[in-house]
Order: C-alpha cells, then structure tokens, then sequence
C-alpha cells in the first residue's frame, strides 16, 4: 500500500516559521502584539501542535503514513525556530544598559545641542524659544524620544 | 507640545526616514552620542556593525527645563505607546 504523505508535519514547520517572520515584520509595528508577542506565539503554538499530530502518525503509524526522516528534521529545525524566537524575547532584548544617571522626575533636563534633518543647530532652549506653527506659541513641554535608530 | 527624536543616525539617513515615513516631528542627530550620553542612555557597540547606540529613553521636559516623566524600558522591544504620550501631555497644564 501507498503510504500517504504526512502533511501536518510540513504545515507545523511552516507554520513555526511563518510566525517567526510574522513578529518583525508586522506584529511588532502594534504596541498590543508587540509588547507581549501573543499572536506570534499562538501560530507558533499552532505550528507545534501540527507538528507533534505528523509526528505521532509518522512513528505511531508508519505503514499508512511517511515523514520518519522528514518529521524529524523539520520537528528540530521547528523547536529551533521556536527557541530563536524565545530567546530574543525573553533574554536578548532585554540586554540594556542600566542608565542610572539618566535625569529623573524633578531633575534639570541636560542642555544639548545637535543638527536637525535639514543640518540646523536645534537645542533644548531653542525648542521652547520658538512658535509652534499650530498655536503660535511656545511649547508647553518638548518630548524627548531617543531611539536606536538604524543601528 | 513639540516632539523631538534622537539618535546616532545622520541627518541624511533621519531625513529619508522622515520622508519615507512622513514624520512631522524634529529628527536630532547625535552623531557622536554627545545629548546621549548627557542622558546616560549609551549602548555601547550596541549597533548593527559594533557603533554605539541609544538604548531607549522617552522623557518628558516642560518648559522650565525641568523633566516631569520619564520612561527606560528594560527590553527594547517595549517602548512608550501615543496614550502615555497624550496622557502626560494634558497633566502639564
């Protein structure tokens, strides 16, 4: 007899993969599935779960279904992939410098100056010097973000 | 209430992400992390190809120069959201 195809497996390790690309390329752009990547997680969980119900044909049930070799490669590339994934998360994103000296609430916001976008001095006291085009006035309070940038 | 970015990026690479992205805020280059540092946010060799970086920082200054709200995420991934933003923005009156 013709043994059939095992596609739960393929589709585990697929989707195991499509839910780790699917983080930086659109979960992490929504602060809901950003900050903790459940959505990512649960295709994954799916992925698994495909996984395990190949795996248990492919050795439970060898004569009616194949995937014995393949099952087992994709079934460690997929905990690979999973683990990857984890380890970002949990531990290499997590890897930031204390920054204990940074001002605190209360504190005098330390004076900088740098180029703007065009190559314009901007600093903090410029800021608060000029209009806002929308009010005409100065600014109540300036936002600071510093990010990463393109790294 | 003005915004303003800060990071180790060029002011060319800063302006393609401002046209790309059609950012209106002020984009601030810290080529040699100068501001950065006075802020105690290096991430040393932290970029892509070992160059420093800012870890990231959001803080709030009002017009006094004092700072009224700080956030230092401790992981990357999970920094401050619009509604924190807009919420501290209306407590400073």
């Amino acid at each position: 007899m013709q043994r059939k195809r095992n596609w739960n497996i393929w589709i585990g390790f697929l989707l195991c993969v499509v839910g780790f690309l699917s983080y930086p390329f659109f979960f992490a752009q929504y602060p809901i599935t950003r900050d903790v990547p459940w959505a990512t997680f649960l295709i994954m969980a799916v992925g698994l779960l495909f996984l395990v119900s190949g795996l248990r044909r492919a050795f439970g049930r060898p004569q009616e279904y194949k995937g014995k070799i393949a099952g087992s490669i994709l079934g460690v590339l997929s905990v690979a992939v999973v683990g990857l994934f984890c380890f970002g998360v949990f531990y290499a994103s997590k890897q930031l410098p204390k920054s204990a000296g940074a001002p605190q609430v209360g504190q005098k916001a330390p004076e900088f100056s740098l180029v703007d976008t065009d190559k314009q001095q901007v600093s903090l006291a410029s800021l608060f010097a000029a209009q806002l085009p929308a009010t005409k006035k100065p600014p109540k309070g300036v936002f600071l973000v510093f990010y990463r940038g393109y790294w | 209430m003005e915004v303003v970015a800060v990071s180790v990026d060029s002011p060319e690479q800063s302006k393609d992400l401002q046209k790309e992205a059609g950012l209106t805020y002020v984009i601030l280059s810290d080529l040699n992390a100068e501001a950065i540092r006075k802020y105690d946010l290096l991430h040393s060799k932290a970029g892509q190809d070992g160059h420093d970086v800012a870890r990231p920082g959001e803080f709030l200054v009002d017009s006094n120069g004092v700072v009224r709200w700080v956030n230092l995420t401790e992981d990357f991934r999970v920094r401050a959201r619009s509604e924190q933003f807009l919420a501290q923005a209306r407590q400073l009156k």
